[in-house]
């Protein structure tokens, strides 16, 4: 069952949209007829089928477009052209920690969190206990979120988003922070629910990992896919690539 | 609206709540009289104001007071709920930029949040009606009607301008000089009938005049307005809704290319 299908989607960014934030620009362009801008292709024509249950990793340059695509998926941004159809729901893993405010307790937080995500109050009681033990934060529920470590956050923000079982977990980089220790665990809790059926889709550097965890790969650079297909096959052509250059 | 959006909007229900939760969390936090504020306030300023209007200028008008504070309610909601909804698109970029979530959410929710509050200083209104021997009639049971009026319009105007604001941050500085313009062209504190023909034209535009009106009747007369009155009440209302809604949805498909 197709779980993610992307169809030749191409997502433009104005670059220079800086050049009019207020009125005075704004007229001042508009009368030189300079409203043109340079447009900046981030993803071109890019098609994907996801199955369900599998797991795809998106490898490639630093600003080849995978956070972009990621964020077409989770329908942060409405592509340019181009369609995307997604079944299921998604847990977006972007950031940890997006939706927190760091003048409310982590108490507090977890249900704001778990509201952004689209969980509703009586879910997230259901899962509370569950998310405290796997962020160890059990001691500091009712401090602010402004007085928490960086690895605390993060620590919060994973449990969170992957507390609740999604159809579709969604993964940009944000394994870095966190001890080894919470690392691994997030592995573990990662795998757990790929053997329930979770789809994956996980954007990371370590090529280890990347083989570890996905068993399909795409490369994306400068906004096209250059290969996708098998995870080691894509990752030693990236490699090949990157050591030629 | 779609019937997809509905959908999802419905999803998202439980996040509203938290937004209104958060912000009347925040407002008082760590204020030693915490929610109290929301009535001592007005009450503070009406009593300044009394004192200033009703003894320096000599308005003539019976139950200064009650009139002052009422107009002083509805005025400080609309101006309060707009001008938080106005940051409340820019003030999430960084949530907007990561996770799905519907955009009109956050206008919607500084809008209630304020509204709550504002129910709060209703009480002060009532303080003020029983010091004041205003006699309590069955007809403030009517009061809701004027809040509904009140609450859709301000939601209106704030879809509008938190839209616009993401395009032209100017807005942010104008809003406030508008807000005070339009503070002194609605009768919050002088008696209609001083205002000068030629200026009362100008007062009959402002839509915030007539839902004003309507409270003032309800509460200081302790009459049933008229259905003339509702009728435009609720033409005014809706009308701001759908502009507010029309421009907000044109408008939020780029919102990401700008925050």
């Amino acid at each position: 069952m197709v779980c993610i299908s992307i169809k030749s989607v191409s997502m433009e960014f104005n670059l220079a949209e800086e050049q009019f934030s207020g009125i005075k620009d704004f007229l001042i362009l508009a009368t030189k007829g300079k409203l043109r801008f340079n447009k900046f292709h981030a993803l071109k024509n890019i098609s994907l089928n996801i199955q369900k249950g599998e797991s795809w990793a998106l490898i490639g340059e630093n600003g080849c477009g995978k956070s972009t695509l990621l964020k077409v998926i989770s329908g942060i941004y409405k592509p340019t052209s181009g369609s995307v159809i997604v079944k299921g729901s998604i847990a977006p893993l972007i950031e940890l920690g997006a939706g927190f405010d760091s003048e409310l307790t982590a108490r507090e937080n977890i249900y704001l969190n778990g509201a952004v995500l689209g969980y509703s109050k009586r879910l997230m009681d259901k899962y509370f206990n569950n998310i405290v033990e796997f962020a160890e934060i059990k001691d500091f529920l009712d401090v602010p979120i402004k007085n928490f470590s960086s690895g605390m956050v993060a620590r919060l923000g994973f449990s969170i988003a992957t507390a609740i079982k999604a159809d579709i977990i969604i993964i940009d980089e944000i394994l870095a922070v966190g001890d080894y220790a919470f690392q691994q665990k997030c592995y573990k809790r990662m795998e757990e629910m790929k053997r329930e059926g979770t789809t994956v889709i996980f954007v990371s550097h370590d090529e280890e990992q990347v083989k570890k965890m996905c068993s399909k790969a795409v490369w994306i650079a400068s906004g096209e896919i250059k290969a996708m297909g098998e995870s080691k096959k894509v990752c030693d052509l990236y490699r090949q690539y990157i050591e030629s250059k | 609206m779609s019937n997809k959006s509905l959908e999802s909007f419905y999803k998202y229900i439980p996040l509203l709540k938290e937004l209104v939760l958060r912000d009347l969390r925040i407002k008082y936090r760590r204020s030693f009289f915490g929610y109290l504020w929301s009535l001592m306030n007005p009450l503070m300023m009406m009593c300044i104001l009394t004192i200033v209007f009703s003894q320096v200028f000599r308005f003539d008008i019976p139950n200064y007071s009650l009139y002052l504070i009422i107009g002083q309610v509805v005025f400080n909601f609309v101006s309060e709920s707009t001008t938080s909804a106005m940051y409340s698109i820019v003030g999430n970029a960084a949530l907007l930029k990561k996770v799905y979530v519907p955009k009109l959410i956050f206008p919607l929710s500084r809008v209630l949040s304020s509204f709550v509050t504002m129910l709060f200083s209703m009480v002060a209104i009532f303080i003020v009606m029983l010091i004041t021997d205003v006699s309590i009639t069955k007809k403030l049971l009517l009061l809701p009607i004027p809040l509904c009026f009140l609450l859709v319009f301000s939601l209106g105007v704030s879809l509008i301008v938190s839209a616009i604001a993401v395009y032209f941050r100017d807005m942010f500085h104008l809003y406030s000089v508008f807000t005070t313009a339009w503070s002194f062209l609605t009768p919050i504190f002088y008696p209609i009938n001083i205002v000068p023909v030629e200026f009362k034209q100008m007062l009959l535009l402002n839509p915030l005049y007539y839902i004003l009106l309507y409270f003032r009747e309800i509460i200081l007369e302790g009459a049933i307005p008229g259905f003339e009155l509702t009728a435009l009440c609720i033409t005014i209302s809706v009308l701001s809704l759908i502009i507010g809604l029309i421009i907000f949805k044109k408008l939020q498909n780029n919102f990401l290319m700008y925050i």
